[in-house]
């Protein structure tokens, strides 16, 4: 199993008031390859849960378990460094860097990589930006892209050391319809070529009916539903 | 082998960084170039100008260190005079001292009024660094002269119509009454008050024309010695001395030079108000960066919680940080030195700074040094809070910013 969540529980204090928990014992197992939707209303700790599955957020109570190793026993750099190599983050307001062109945007990552990603992470990004249908936008800066433009931007990102966990918190919460639907098909088709498992986090049924799972996060519990019902 | 990426990759990050925010970086950098060409020039400005003072020192009480040998009792007779010389000489040579001279004051007027005539031996030009405008100091060839030789200021050249030397030009001196022309070799240069005759004839010289170097005082004995052991040498010297002298003849030696007047350094002071302006400009320079470094990190929460997310751990982000305001600090620092060593050279400047100054030594190293060290420096505790901000960023709520 690639990721692993067993009783995630996530509480946060509020001065002066119980304690709002905000996820409630949250089980859910990712397979490698496998394309995984979960769907709730705002504020129904959707992103928490994002945050917890990409290691950037610690659960307060429970396990998580990437490989089969329990990632709360990870020193704090390892983990980043292990997040780095096989998680790719696909955001709902794309998060480009500002005054940065789209090649070094995509090349990003690799900063942090070692060996030859590293060393020939310009020529990398521009493969990965032909590969999302921008080879003719390389050196363009973010500011002068469309939303959907940004968007495959922000994939290619994601994907450029071809991570093997992919997470898209609401890819397509800032696109028109149309638009998201293309995203939607772009992401799908890169992650499944790489063989990459895809978890979408929306409120969208039509986004969330693409997967080959989907669940639903109501009041912090996590159930599956079945696709047809998401349909 | 991830070492070497991370090094190259921060420093990848750093020059984007710097190259994204140009204006920004631009902005805060002038300061910086600003407050360390300030530091440095104060500091070469500190150090030239103690030269200058050092250099003025030792013109008026000799090279330190100048040891200064007398007697109690004026010089009675020529037999006496010869004495003294002989056990001055004799010290001389015992303890291996290269450059000596002997000094006297010389009762003479010219152009109608009292001349300050010291009479010396060749060796006191170097040992007082005496600055000529023109012509020669005194050599061995001159005691061979028959007619006495002097060097004298600029105030009593012009007023002889500043003739050339080569031309044999002479100047006339009234001695204890007798007049007499003296062949004039040099011309001293004359500080912006000099209003009277002043120069020096040989020692030898003003002996005969004084008949014995004036009745009324002992002459002097002026000796330059090393610094080190200077004291313990002083007593040597005058126990020579003494020892060649009749029974009750007193012999007192002093060090006279600007370094024996006490034991505090006489630049002090103006090295404390020198360090003081120089630390304010540094700390206004420190204030000024670290303000804009710390706006710039609160502008970049966003794009340091994505950096996170990709995998940035805590500790390169806190290099990149760090890594930023150092080459920016330290380019800024070259540009700062460079302005230093040009404004030092303009030419009105060091006229105004340095009138008469005899060895203005090129730009102090120490200074050019101290001016880049201090902006690295000056980089790493600018960059220390802002880098520390960053690493106490959650990428979670960097990201929602």
């Amino acid at each position: 199993m690639l990721l692993e969540a067993r009783g995630i529980t996530r509480t946060v204090d509020i001065v002066d008031a119980e304690p709002l928990r905000i996820l409630r014992g949250v089980d859910l197992a990712v397979d490698a390859g496998e394309h995984v939707s979960i769907m709730g209303r705002s504020g129904s700790g959707k992103s928490t849960l994002l945050n917890i599955l990409g290691m950037l957020d610690a659960p307060t109570d429970g396990e998580l378990l990437f490989d089969g190793a329990p990632v709360a026993r990870m020193r704090r750099g390892a983990r980043d460094r292990m997040r780095g190599r096989n998680v790719g983050f696909v955001f709902q307001q794309f998060n480009l860097l500002a005054r940065r062109t789209a090649r070094e945007n995509v090349a990003m990552p690799l900063l942090y990589a070692s060996g030859p990603g590293f060393w020939h992470r310009a020529a990398l990004a521009g493969s990965m930006l032909e590969r999302v249908g921008l080879g003719e936008r390389v050196d363009q800066l973010p500011e002068r892209l469309s939303g959907g433009e940004q968007q495959r931007v922000a994939i290619a990102r994601a994907l450029i050391r071809e991570p093997r966990l992919i997470l898209a918190d609401e890819p397509t919460g800032a696109l028109d319809v149309e638009t998201g639907g293309a995203v939607m098909d772009l992401l799908d088709d890169i992650a499944h070529r790489a063989g990459a498992a895809l978890v979408t986090i929306t409120h969208d049924p039509h986004v969330a009916a693409r997967a080959g799972r989907a669940y639903r996060l109501d009041g912090g519990v996590l159930a599956e539903v079945a696709p047809e019902i998401v349909r | 082998m991830r070492g070497i990426t991370g090094l190259a990759g921060a420093i990848a990050e750093a020059w984007q960084e710097l190259r994204v925010h140009r204006m920004r970086v631009l902005l805060s950098l002038i300061g910086v170039a600003v407050s360390v060409a300030a530091l440095t020039w104060t500091i070469a400005m500190g150090q030239l100008l103690q030269q200058s003072q050092d250099e003025l020192m030792e013109r008026s009480s000799g090279r330190p260190a100048t040891v200064t040998l007398s007697t109690a009792d004026p010089i009675e007779t020529a037999a006496d005079a010869a004495l003294l010389d002989s056990a001055f000489a004799d010290a001389a040579e015992r303890y291996g001292i290269d450059w000596t001279s002997r000094v006297s004051w010389v009762d003479a007027t010219a152009l109608g009024t009292t001349a300050e005539l010291r009479g010396v031996d060749a060796d006191y030009g170097e040992m007082h660094r005496v600055r000529l405008a023109a012509g020669a100091w005194f050599s061995d060839v001159d005691a061979l002269r028959l007619v006495p030789v002097v060097v004298i200021n600029e105030w009593w050249w012009q007023r002889l119509g500043s003739p050339p030397l080569e031309s044999h030009p002479t100047a006339s001196l009234a001695v204890s009454g007798a007049s007499v022309d003296a062949l004039v070799i040099g011309v001293t240069e004359s500080g912006p008050y000099d209003d009277y005759p002043a120069g020096f004839v040989l020692y030898d010289d003003a002996a005969e024309l004084a008949a014995a170097a004036s009745a009324d005082q002992a002459p002097q004995y002026e000796a330059w010695i090393p610094i080190e052991g200077a004291d313990e040498l002083v007593e040597a010297i005058r126990s020579s001395v003494q020892a060649h002298l009749p029974e009750g003849a007193e012999v007192y030696a002093e060090r006279t030079d600007y370094l024996a007047w006490g034991d505090e350094n006489p630049f002090l002071m103006m090295q404390i108000v020198i360090g003081s302006i120089a630390s304010v400009v540094l700390v206004i320079g420190v204030l000024s960066l670290l303000n804009i470094t710390l706006v710039t990190v609160r502008h970049r929460i966003r794009e340091i919680g994505v950096r996170r997310s990709f995998g940035a751990t805590a500790g390169r982000v806190f290099f990149s940080v760090m890594l930023e305001s150092v080459v920016g600090t330290a380019l800024a620092g070259v540009v700062g030195v460079a302005i230093a060593v040009m404004a030092m050279r303009v030419p009105a400047l060091q006229d105004a700074l340095f009138a008469g100054i005899e060895d203005l030594p090129p730009f102090p190293i120490g200074a050019a040094v101290t001016g880049l060290v201090v902006s690295v420096g000056v980089g790493a505790i600018a960059g220390l809070l802002p880098a520390l901000v960053a690493v106490r960023v959650s990428p979670i709520d960097a990201i929602r910013y």
